[in-house]
């Protein structure tokens, strides 16, 4: 992602303080690792943050939805890819908002799985604000152990 | 000179990368505030709420441990959450009240009673 990159020992800035942290600011900004953008409103538009994990019997997959409704998280498998997607109520309060950074709308989330699963055997659990889903591998997509006979 | 200048700055950014802000909503009505924070993976055990003076820190720990396999990706932070935020005087600090459901947090803070615009009734 690097554009420019500043060598830190060759400008003469270094002596001013506040200009070395603007430099240092503009540096991370280059830097900023694409990931990071999720979970954050970027153009408007917002997407849990989503973790993979693989093991040798499953793929499990880890988003970032606090406070939902259950019945508000749509979960589906389509040809190899996971789809999250749901909908953040706004509940309307009789107040005046000091800060409103909290996302409400409609989102969506694919995630293109590395290995074939279980299409009717996976299941999901939402806790804490994380929604966990948890697919089994197919048994083709498991790490097979050949014991080699030694003559 | 230089040097200090340079450790400061790391210590600032190290500091940084070891908490995520968490985003709030903050609302206002005539009797109270209401704060909702949010801080995904959160429950009841991991949360801190200090009050110091006029200023109200929150700092979440996130329960939930990566599930026993390897990271293939991963965009969620281990990083805790904190935030700081400055209390309106006409806050009564002794009657805030808490509560996290799935990972958002939300307090209550009352104003006080002095504050509230009350009617006198006339005694006979």
């Amino acid at each position: 992602m690097a554009l420019i990159r500043l060598n830190k020992r060759e400008t003469p800035w270094t002596g001013f303080q506040g200009l070395a942290q603007l430099r240092d600011e503009m540096d991370r900004l280059f830097e900023f690792p694409l990931g990071e953008l999720a979970g954050q409103r970027f153009f408007n538009e917002w997407a849990p943050a989503v973790d993979l994990y693989e093991n040798k019997d499953n793929l499990i997959v880890k988003a970032e939805l606090p406070g939902m409704k259950k019945e508000n998280i749509e979960v589906s498998l389509h040809e190899g890819a996971l789809t999250i997607a749901g909908e953040r109520v706004e509940e309307k309060k009789d107040a005046s908002a000091h800060r409103a950074e909290r996302f409400h709308g409609k989102f969506q989330r694919t995630v293109t799985l590395p290995t074939k699963v279980q299409g009717n055997n996976v299941s999901a659990s939402y806790k804490d604000g994380v929604l966990t889903i948890s697919l089994p591998k197919a048994e083709e997509a498991k790490p097979k152990q050949i014991e080699v006979q030694v003559k | 000179m230089n040097a200090v200048a340079q450790q400061d700055q790391g210590a600032v950014s190290t500091r940084a990368k070891n908490f995520v802000s968490p985003e709030v909503n903050i609302f206002e009505s005539k009797d109270k505030y209401l704060l909702e924070a949010e801080m995904p993976g959160v429950n009841k055990d991991g949360l801190e709420i200090t009050l110091e003076g006029n200023e109200l820190t929150i700092v979440g720990h996130r329960a939930d441990e990566a599930p026993s396999a390897e990271v293939i990706y991963r965009e969620s932070r281990l990083a805790d959450y904190r935030r700081t935020f400055e209390l309106d005087p006409a806050i009564d600090t002794g009657r805030i009240e808490a509560q996290v459901n799935q990972g958002v947090l939300t307090l209550t803070l009352p104003k006080l009673e002095k504050v509230k615009p009350r009617k006198i009734a006339i005694a006979d």
